[in-house]
């Protein structure tokens, strides 16, 4: 187990470098760095100039392994608009994203397992039509629509929920719902293909053969082993939320990381998207490797071999 | 002495139905595929002739006729559905918004499939260090945060159609070759011996040639989602301005000229929405539907 | 059906709803069953052997119809038990062994838990005195060092130890009648007569009765009291063992027993018997003698309704008085 935690994590790290790399060099698409910097009006001496002040004239390897070696330490220089570390930046909108991850990853899998597991009890019955119905409908709905709408319906119309900010647990409602909906139907699916698939094992015969009830055989016996693909998935869609947060918390200007990201985008911020960039990705790894890590224990056949 | 003969009924072969009458049945049943279809094909029939359609040019503004309600809400037969801030007429808008949405997602998912499918099957077929590597790349990409590099990448070279199919058409390889891989290391097992058998020399494009037929079905299902998906976020970054640029009509574009106004105009938010949401569920659906109709172990 | 039988079924009927119509896959079986008498049911893959023994312990899915003159289990009828009347029967009184040991155990648990979940689904004694019936068990069956195991996975053990645990499992609450299907089928057949031996030794120990399904004449010789054959969905010949394989009177119960070597009854270099055809379909009709599409003796009346013959506690059901017996000494 350890053995495969150590190469797991090896190979994450190798990942992390390469993601790190691409981002990095993504400065460089437009040609020019320093005339993207200086905008438009600029005259070539203040391009030159700007070259000379943030090394530009490097060769981009160079360039590269100094913003890693401070990247490593969590030095991820200086924000071209706000003049201020960019570290400190991220860390203190970082709160609010990783709240709104948490809380939707947990909405998300607080609907869509039992509503797996019973479309999985009574498969092609209208409940389960009705979930997989849900399931694709949700893959198919615009998460900036669907908050649109919900601003409207209950932040405007009904005045139940405040349609921005991020101040108390209300505030939270809607992005979660928005953000958490998205990886319900992959949940749900996943779930129930699992149930279905475990429902028909021998060891369910086995233990109804000795007697258990219904309730002990789904939960004890069928869940266990179902829910285990299942933890693994959702680590790997809170990997992926964190792009999600981006529309969603510029939807409901929620002041977190994502917001940033687009700030810093329209703004040209280069060093705070490179860093968001890598940031973002670490933490999918992260999650993905907790993931793995999480299925292999679970899986008492992984554990000890 | 033998009473046996052909009309014992313990003898009467159980009916078999045909290969292509099952897949026929299967797919006239499937009402979730068939409205996939259908609704796809209306709106791709709607964006072909898109000139002929839409009443009005899409580009032509008419500043003196500026937000003008739709016609169930007071408005005129001119202007079905109203006009937009600038005077141009919506409905015509919304028509020709059908063409970028196709035309993106379906030109987005075939560059990401071209790609795809080539580092999948590569993978799945030679195995050992090409697959080491092709995994590493899919690793690579899974932990890149889509929506952020495409969204840096737009604001670097400028939003554009081309752009934006260019970025998405290099993000979106990642389910390709995932399944394309699976279906190819199967494949691979089960024709091998065949392929083996067959004379030694024979070369890995014959192999080819039959590995593709049968991940073909696969392929098509990933397509018509990754299309999907691709309409999605070409959505999403027009609505964050950091997609198709204005003055072309996207759909995502026109949900974000609406939004300050959705207050008092909601059409303009939920038309072009609603519209986004009917087409990527119906081609959700027709995906899903291949998927049913074509895999062996159906989910009835 | 005399009072002391424990279990006692009559007409037992199942049919099944496939696409093309119902399949009629158990036609009317009778059998009974005493105290601590083993009944071995033999046929083929698809006689309808397994159904039979999932519709007596009540673990057939609910689209496939059970119905009897008469299912009972110690005076319980079985045929409209309630859910929880069932599952305080299962493992209790009534247990199951299956076929497949790989894959009858939950990978998730410990054969520990599972053995102690066994006794502690029902009235029990506390968890410790269930983990120490489970030691005991667990040494009965043959393995070693028994206190470790319990905190073994199942995947950390062979299908034999996983049979053997399997059959533990089963006695965990000292049932009254085990119901084994083909347990050794599944396993190497260098440890099938052990696990099998280990069974019958086991049942005898504890008086329980036992109804082995298996397609091996062998085993039966060696530990039935009763033998029921079954072929597509009915049963063709029952009574004592020693009636059904000295004087067996079914063209397919001496078909069978022509297939494999006895010692002692088959002569050297003599060649193996087949049975020719094919197994018919059982959707839709099903009349008359259901073995006819494959009978040497089959003749016009095979159509029709088939008598039963019966002598003591053996008895068979063919149009032919001796089932041709004496035309086949002549041939054989």
């Amino acid at each position: 187990m350890l053995h495969f935690i150590l190469k797991r994590l090896g190979l994450a790290i190798l990942v992390a470098f390469t993601v790190s790399f691409i981002s990095f060099s993504l400065m460089f698409l437009s040609g020019d760095p320093a005339a993207a910097l200086a905008g438009e009006t600029a005259s070539g001496e203040d391009i030159e100039a700007i070259r000379v002040l943030y090394g530009f004239d490097r060769p981009m390897l160079v360039q590269y392994s100094e913003w890693l070696a401070g990247a490593v330490q969590g030095d991820f220089g200086e924000s071209y608009y706000f003049k201020l570390p960019v570290a400190g930046l991220i860390g203190e909108r970082l709160t609010v994203t990783m709240t709104l991850g948490v809380y939707a990853i947990s909405f998300a899998l607080l609907v869509a397992v039992p509503l797996g597991v019973i479309a999985a009890i009574r498969p092609n019955s209208l409940i389960d039509r009705f979930a997989l119905f849900l399931s694709v409908a949700g893959q198919a709905m615009p998460s900036f629509w669907f908050g649109l709408i919900l601003i409207v319906v209950f932040a405007i119309k009904l005045q139940w929920l405040p349609p921005s900010g991020a101040n108390s647990f209300k505030h939270f409602i809607m992005p979660t719902i928005v953000l958490g909906y998205y990886a319900m139907p992959a949940i749900m699916r996943l779930t129930r293909a699992g149930m279905l698939d475990v429902l028909s094992s021998d060891y369910i015969r086995t233990a109804r053969a000795k007697g258990a009830s219904e309730m002990r055989v789904l939960f004890k016996h069928a869940l266990r082993n179902a829910i285990i693909p299942v933890v693994s998935l959702a680590a790997v869609q809170m990997g992926f939320m964190l792009g999600g947060s981006i529309v969603v918390e510029s939807i409901f200007a929620l002041h977190g990381a994502g917001y940033l990201a687009w700030e810093s985008i329209a703004r040209n911020d280069l060093p705070t998207v490179q860093a968001l960039i890598l940031i973002f990705s670490m933490f999918y790894i992260v999650f993905t490797l907790i993931a793995d890590v999480l299925n292999a224990w679970l899986d008492p056949r992984m554990r000890s071999s | 002495m033998t009473p046996l003969d052909s009309t014992d009924p313990l003898l009467q072969e159980q009916f078999v139905p045909s290969a292509s009458s099952v897949l026929r049945a299967r797919i006239l049943n499937h009402t979730g595929l068939l409205f996939g279809l259908v609704v796809v094909g209306l709106l791709v029939l709607v964006a072909l002739f898109a000139p002929f359609i839409a009443p009005h040019d899409p580009y032509a503004q008419d500043l003196t006729m500026r937000m003008k309600p739709p016609v169930f809400m007071g408005g005129t037969m001119e202007h079905l559905l109203g006009t937009d801030h600038l005077g141009r007429d919506y409905l015509s808008r919304l028509i020709y918004g059908a063409r970028v949405s196709l035309l993106i997602g379906f030109i987005a998912a075939v560059i990401s499939g071209v790609i795809g499918t080539a580092l999948g099957v590569a993978a799945g077929y030679f195995g050992g260090r090409v697959d080491a590597v092709v995994t590493f790349l899919i690793n690579v990409r899974l932990a890149m945060p889509v929506v952020l590099v495409a969204l840096a990448v737009v604001a670097i070279l400028g939003g554009s159609l081309q752009v934006v199919i260019g970025v998405l058409g290099l993000l979106l390889w990642d389910r390709f070759a995932v399944v394309m891989r699976s279906s190819t290391q199967q494949v691979r097992r089960r024709e091998y011996v065949a392929a083996a058998q067959a004379i030694g020399a024979s070369t890995p494009r014959v192999i080819l040639s039959e590995i593709m037929p049968n991940i073909v079905n696969n392929l098509i299902v990933i397509v018509t989602l990754e299309m999907a998906h691709a309409i999605l976020l070409e959505a999403a970054l027009s609505f964050l301005g950091l997609g198709v640029q204005p003055p072309t009509p996207s759909w995502g574009l026109m949900v974000a000229e609406g939004k300050n106004m959705m207050l008092f105009e909601p059409w303009l938010v939920l038309i072009p929405g609603a519209v986004l949401f009917v087409l990527v569920l119906a081609i959700n659906l027709m995906g899903d539907g291949l998927r049913d109709v074509t895999a062996p172990d159906n989910r009835n | 059906m005399s009072e002391e039988s424990l279990l006692s079924v009559q007409n037992l009927r199942i049919d099944i709803p496939t696409a093309s119509g119902t399949l009629k896959a158990v036609r009317g079986i009778n059998f009974d069953l005493k105290r601590g008498e083993t009944l071995c049911i033999v046929g083929e893959s698809g006689s309808g052997k397994s159904l039979t023994s999932l519709a007596l312990m009540g673990l057939l899915a609910p689209q496939i119809k059970t119905s009897a003159d008469q299912m009972d289990f110690d005076r319980i009828d079985l045929r409209g038990a309630s859910k929880s009347t069932m599952r305080s029967l299962r493992g209790a009184r009534m247990a199951m062994i299956f076929q497949e040991p790989m894959t009858s155990l939950n990978p998730a648990y410990t054969i520990g838990d599972q053995l102690i979940e066994a006794r502690m689904l029902h009235p029990n004694k506390g968890r410790a005195e269930a983990k120490n019936r489970a030691i005991e068990l667990l040494e009965k069956v043959g393995i070693t060092a028994a206190a470790s195991r319990l905190s073994q996975y199942p995947h950390q053990l062979s299908g034999g130890l996983r049979q053997r645990v399997m059959i533990a499992m089963a006695l965990m609450c000292e049932p009254e009648l085990i119901i084994a299907d083909e347990p050794t089928t599944a396993l190497d057949v260098t440890i099938q007569s052990q696990i099998l031996r280990l069974l019958v030794d086991l049942g005898r120990e504890m008086n329980t009765a036992m109804i082995l399904i298996t397609h091996d004449l062998g085993v039966v010789a060696r530990v039935a009291d009763k033998v029921a054959v079954m072929y597509a969905g009915e049963l063709v010949e029952t009574g004592p063992v020693a009636d059904v394989f000295e004087r067996s009177s079914h063209p397919y119960t001496r078909g069978l027993l022509r297939c494999i070597p006895l010692p002692g009854v088959t002569k050297r270099g003599a060649q193996l018997g087949t049975i020719p055809g094919i197994v018919p379909s059982l959707v839709g009709d099903v009349s008359g003698c259901v073995f006819r599409t494959r009978c040497e003796h089959v003749t016009a009346a095979c159509r029709g309704e088939i008598p039963a013959h019966t002598s003591g506690k053996h008895s068979f059901r063919c149009v032919h008085s001796d089932g041709r017996l004496e035309s086949a000494e002549r041939t054989a």
